[in-house]
């Protein structure tokens, strides 16, 4: 794909070009404040951050319109902030407060929003897959022209879900963005240690879809590849496969030593930080200057501030109730038993 | 939930469900010799759950039934043959043979506004799709916050009888009926075979059936008019007085038969036909025993840490001074399902040992 700004003289792509800077900042900054609360012990459980590989959440969502579906993984704090969801909600979620996206029931790992149809927070590596299948076999029985974008890790490659479901829905020509977050690693597993083909496209072109393979550390080629993408599934060409290569900067969760690799090759993909690149190619364009970054680092810390204030202001809920939410209706838990 | 935008749901869902009949507490009628009285017809479990699927895809455009083999093959049990032919392939569906993505995709269109029935094979193939079951369908809610619910309805056939060994043969629900978040039933009658399924489609929440595979060709009459039935209770097949022995699907009838043997010496045993697994209707049972006083359990899952010991748990729980007896249980033999007759039968629970264990609890084994 090209990314050139150079070539790009459209307005229409200058003003999306400054909004992924923008993008890629609220999330950056949003999960370095995320790792603050985690030391602060504000929020518990595992918290897997996307530092590093903002530049997929923000190159694919933007591709997506209102009523297209998003199924994400745990590592989904961006594509949750950037598919809509309030960072209030988001960060009351992570605190486990009853006013997060979730009801606090889910924590960082399983954030849902079904009016902006993010449907998880998925924490079974290639789970998700198949329910992102289903969301697309529902519109495309109601002939709803809409596009369900499904993410997951190299290390679902190695997952059975993700052999099946990549063959049903190019088998029924489902309307789903596949996107591959090849971050290298799977947890702690060396992707060359886990699949004997590393090509991950080849593997999803050969069950009959067109399969890309994108520099997922450059957010205008995965805008343009997933704005070409998303046309042709919703025009009803089927499912499409984006591998988009990137880079995670922090360990795959708080507890990670990251005894399986080099300090080094850590330091060798920093060098490539989407949000570095993106914004010396608009300096050098001229589109943003000092000024306008720093209104977007303002911006972005504002919201942040309070997101944290709500969240430090919610409630728990009720320990009476505990049992809701295990089936539709009212909390009851003697009747389901 | 996303609402449908081209399809029209049926006015009875938006509706709250219309109160369903009380169930019938007679004793299984016996297949009839000849033609089947008026406003009586005389079917196969096997076609009654065909009907069902029929009435519930001639009612509702949001019902699609999807499945190895359900379409040109007609079904492995023979379940939904002509149905290919009557609804067309988009809404029966053939699968590849990938459990875990065609259950999976059920759970998302039913967060796409469907109503899917997914048939598993058998429920030995229903642990390839556990992760979907279990992780998924059963959590979606929860994990949510309450926004996803999953109106998914899973049909499997269970259970032995038939040679098939030990990859073909096992009951599972209760495992299953372990799992918050999903209903378990396990129609063992004509009448629950065509009236669960409509009740669980109307479910908000995921509901698996179980189907007996030895159940498929039994044959009885069944009302020409025979619609929807509850699925949240238990049902009495035989009231009796001196013992109540409790049970499910394929070992039903292997129950009321060994009632009647009961019956010619003198013992009038009580059978409950659980139905619905999970939730456990705890009410009907402790009701039964607190009359009797002896309880025995007959499940043809394998013994330890099965469905009848929860069961037991629950009668000691709530009517443990009521008790006259140890609470029984006949269940399957603690082994991968053996192939030959014999040794398959000496497997699995059935009336002789019923009823020794029914006579032990009123000291009448002698």
């Amino acid at each position: 794909m090209s990314g050139d700004t150079q070539q790009r003289a459209d307005g229409a792509d200058r003003v999306r070009d400054v909004a992924l800077l923008r993008a890629m900042l609220r999330v950056r900054r949003f999960e370095e404040r995320c790792a603050e609360l985690y030391q602060q012990e504000k929020i518990r459980g595992f918290l897997h951050l996307y530092i590093g590989e903002e530049a997929v959440a923000a190159g694919v969502l933007q591709a997506l319109g209102a009523e297209d579906a998003v199924v994400a993984t745990y590592r989904e704090h961006g594509h949750a902030l950037l598919r809509g969801v309030s960072a209030r909600a988001i960060m009351a979620e992570m605190y486990g407060k009853q006013e997060g996206c979730s009801r606090g029931r889910g924590g960082s790992m399983h954030l849902f929003d079904v009016a902006t149809r993010f449907y998880g927070g998925n924490a079974i590596v290639g789970g998700g897959l198949p329910i992102a299948a289903g969301l697309a076999l529902a519109d495309a029985l109601q002939r709803r022209p809409r596009v369900t974008a499904c993410f997951f890790g190299d290390g679902a490659v190695a997952e059975g879900e993700f052999h099946e479901t990549l063959n049903l829905a190019a088998l029924w020509r489902l309307p789903v963005l596949f996107c591959c977050e090849n971050n290298l690693y799977a947890m702690g597993t060396a992707l060359a240690r886990a699949q004997a083909q590393t090509n991950l496209a080849i593997k999803a072109a050969a069950y009959g879809m067109p399969a890309w393979t994108v520099d997922g550390m450059d957010v205008i080629a995965v805008a343009d590849a997933a704005t070409r993408a998303v046309a042709a599934v919703r025009a009803g060409a089927g499912p499409f496969f984006l591998e988009l290569r990137t880079y995670r900067f922090r360990p795959h969760s708080m507890f990670d030593p990251e005894l399986y690799r080099a300090k080094a090759e850590v330091e060798e993909w920093k060098q490539r930080d989407p949000i570095a690149a993106l914004t010396a190619r608009l300096r050098g364009a001229g589109l943003v200057d000092d000024a306008a970054l720093a209104a977007i680092e303002r911006d972005a810390q504002a919201e942040i501030d309070d997101a944290v204030a709500f969240a430090e202001a919610g409630s728990w809920e009720p320990v009476a109730e505990l049992t809701r939410f295990v089936y539709s209706g009212p909390a009851s838990a003697g009747a389901h038993t | 939930m996303t609402s449908s935008a081209s399809l029209s749901a049926p006015t009875t869902s938006a509706a709250p469900a219309a109160p369903l009949g009380p169930l019938s507490s007679a004793p299984l009628a016996p297949p009839s010799a000849g033609a089947a009285p008026p406003g009586v017809v005389r079917t196969t479990y096997r076609n009654a759950i065909r009907e069902a699927i029929r009435a519930a895809m001639l009612a509702d455009e949001r019902v699609f039934l999807m499945g190895e083999d359900v379409g040109r093959y007609g079904g492995c049990y023979a379940v939904s043959k002509g149905l290919l032919e009557e609804f067309g392939p988009e809404r029966i569906r053939d699968t590849p043979l990938s459990e875990s993505a065609f259950v999976g995709a059920g759970i998302g269109a039913a967060l796409g506004g469907m109503r899917p029935i997914v048939e598993v094979m058998t429920c030995n193939f229903s642990l390839l799709a556990l992760d979907q079951i279990m992780n998924n369908a059963a959590a979606l809610l929860h994990m949510s916050g309450g926004q996803c619910n999953v109106p998914l309805v899973i049909r499997m056939a269970t259970g032995a009888g038939r040679q098939v060994a030990a990859q073909h043969s096992h009951s599972l629900e209760g495992w299953y009926a372990h799992i918050p978040g999903i209903r378990i039933l396990a129609p063992a009658t004509i009448e629950d075979a065509r009236g669960m399924l409509g009740t669980a489609l109307r479910d908000s929440d995921p509901v698996l059936i179980f189907e007996h595979a030895t159940l498929y060709s039994l044959e009885g009459d069944l009302a020409a008019d025979a619609g929807e039935v509850p699925i949240d209770r238990a049902a009495v097949r035989r009231p009796g007085s001196r013992v109540s022995l409790i049970t499910y699907g394929g070992t039903l009838r292997k129950t009321l038969q060994a009632a009647e043997q009961l019956a010619t010496s003198g013992i009038d045993a009580e059978v409950i036909d659980l139905r619905t697994l999970r939730p456990l209707d705890t009410p009907t049972i402790l009701e039964s025993v607190r009359k009797t006083h002896r309880a025995v359990i007959v499940d043809e899952g394998w013994r330890s840490g099965s469905l009848s010991a929860e069961i037991s748990a629950r009668i000691t729980e709530g009517v443990f001074y009521e008790l006259d007896a140890p609470v029984a249980r006949v269940c399957s033999a603690e082994v991968p399902m053996p192939y030959p007759r014999h040794l398959e039968e000496a497997a699995l629970p059935q009336a002789e040992a019923i009823v020794a264990a029914a006579r032990a609890t009123i000291g009448a084994d002698g």
